[in-house]
């Protein structure tokens, strides 16, 4: 059962990987990731990294890939025009794709774990059965990796702030309230009293 | 049965998937950025993998962290694309030349 599962993510994670590239919609594009993100959260779920898996589903599917969508549909922009070019530029890609993939296959396929490998782990997986996946990634990053946490905090902050300066528009056209200029305002130079003789005023 | 280097093996395809990607879009940088989180993603199966296999759960930790660096990656790639298609009314960056470099 666990091969069968293992065959059908894989399967269905790399097809919908090729589908991102492929795909003549961008939207269609969007909608393979959020397909190549589900099925890499079931591949975490085989391996035993519950938390990882459920976390990728809330950040990939949830936030990273409902903004690429977001951005797709809000851009006004001719995307048969960007493909124009592709044609010329597969041979090449295929080129450095399959270079690619057999120099990875190089690496990995002369892979050997080291005898002492076991012996310099930093935290060694506590049993399922007594803790489960969730419990013990939460108490190793509360307390050995607390500062990367919160590293990781500061990364996502900046992340906002930037992206909230690049995208706020100053819209000089709007009238605003201005509750200083409000504030200021002095009576004394804003009302003008003028006393009129009676017959005089227009 | 199902070890290491399965795992290894579909994230080498997925990683050799977003490079190609980056390739062969080059004008539309809404699919660059989606390629370079599929080569992220890569990147995380192959940390859970060894994490797993090893039985050493600072790769999964990793993954947390490379979590955050993509996300954070996508909303300001994505930002500065709104902000650039602003501008020249075109998110063609094939022949981006603003800054000369």
């Amino acid at each position: 059962m666990a091969v069968f599962a293992f065959y059908l993510f894989a399967i269905v994670a790399v097809v919908s990987g090729v589908l991102v590239v492929f795909a003549r919609n961008p939207v269609h594009s969007v909608l393979w990731l959020i397909l190549a993100f589900f099925s890499a959260a079931g591949l975490f779920v085989l391996l035993g990294a519950e938390f990882v898996a459920m976390l990728m589903l809330i950040v990939y599917v949830g936030a990273v890939a409902v903004l690429f969508l977001f951005v797709v549909m809000m851009l006004d922009v001719d995307f048969a025009v960007l493909r124009a070019g592709m044609a010329k530029l597969l041979p090449v890609g295929l080129l450095i794709a399959v270079v690619l993939l057999v120099q990875l296959g190089f690496v990995f396929g002369g892979w050997e774990v080291s005898d002492q490998a076991l012996s310099l782990r930093q935290a060694v997986t506590p049993a399922p059965v007594e803790i489960d996946n969730t419990t013990a990634l939460g108490m190793l990053i509360y307390t050995k990796y607390v500062f990367l946490f919160q590293a990781a905090g500061l990364v996502l902050l900046v992340a906002m702030v930037g992206a909230i300066v690049l995208t706020l528009q100053k819209r000089v056209y709007v009238k605003r309230q201005d509750v200083l200029v409000q504030m200021y305002r002095d009576p004394k130079e804003t009302v003008h009293l003028v006393d009129i003789k009676p017959g005089q005023g227009a | 049965m199902i070890g290491l280097a399965h795992y290894l093996t579909v994230a080498a395809i997925l990683f050799v998937t977003g490079i190609f990607g980056i390739f062969v879009n080059r004008k539309n940088v809404i699919v660059i950025l989606m390629s370079i989180e599929l080569m992220l993603l890569a990147v995380n199966i192959n940390l859970v993998a060894f994490s797993a296999a090893l039985g050493d759960l600072v790769g999964q930790v990793f993954t947390l962290f490379v979590l955050t660096v993509a996300a954070a990656e996508a909303a300001i790639g994505l930002a500065i694309l709104v902000c650039f298609f602003r501008n020249t009314g075109t998110i063609a960056v094939e022949d981006i030349n603003v800054m000369k470099g």
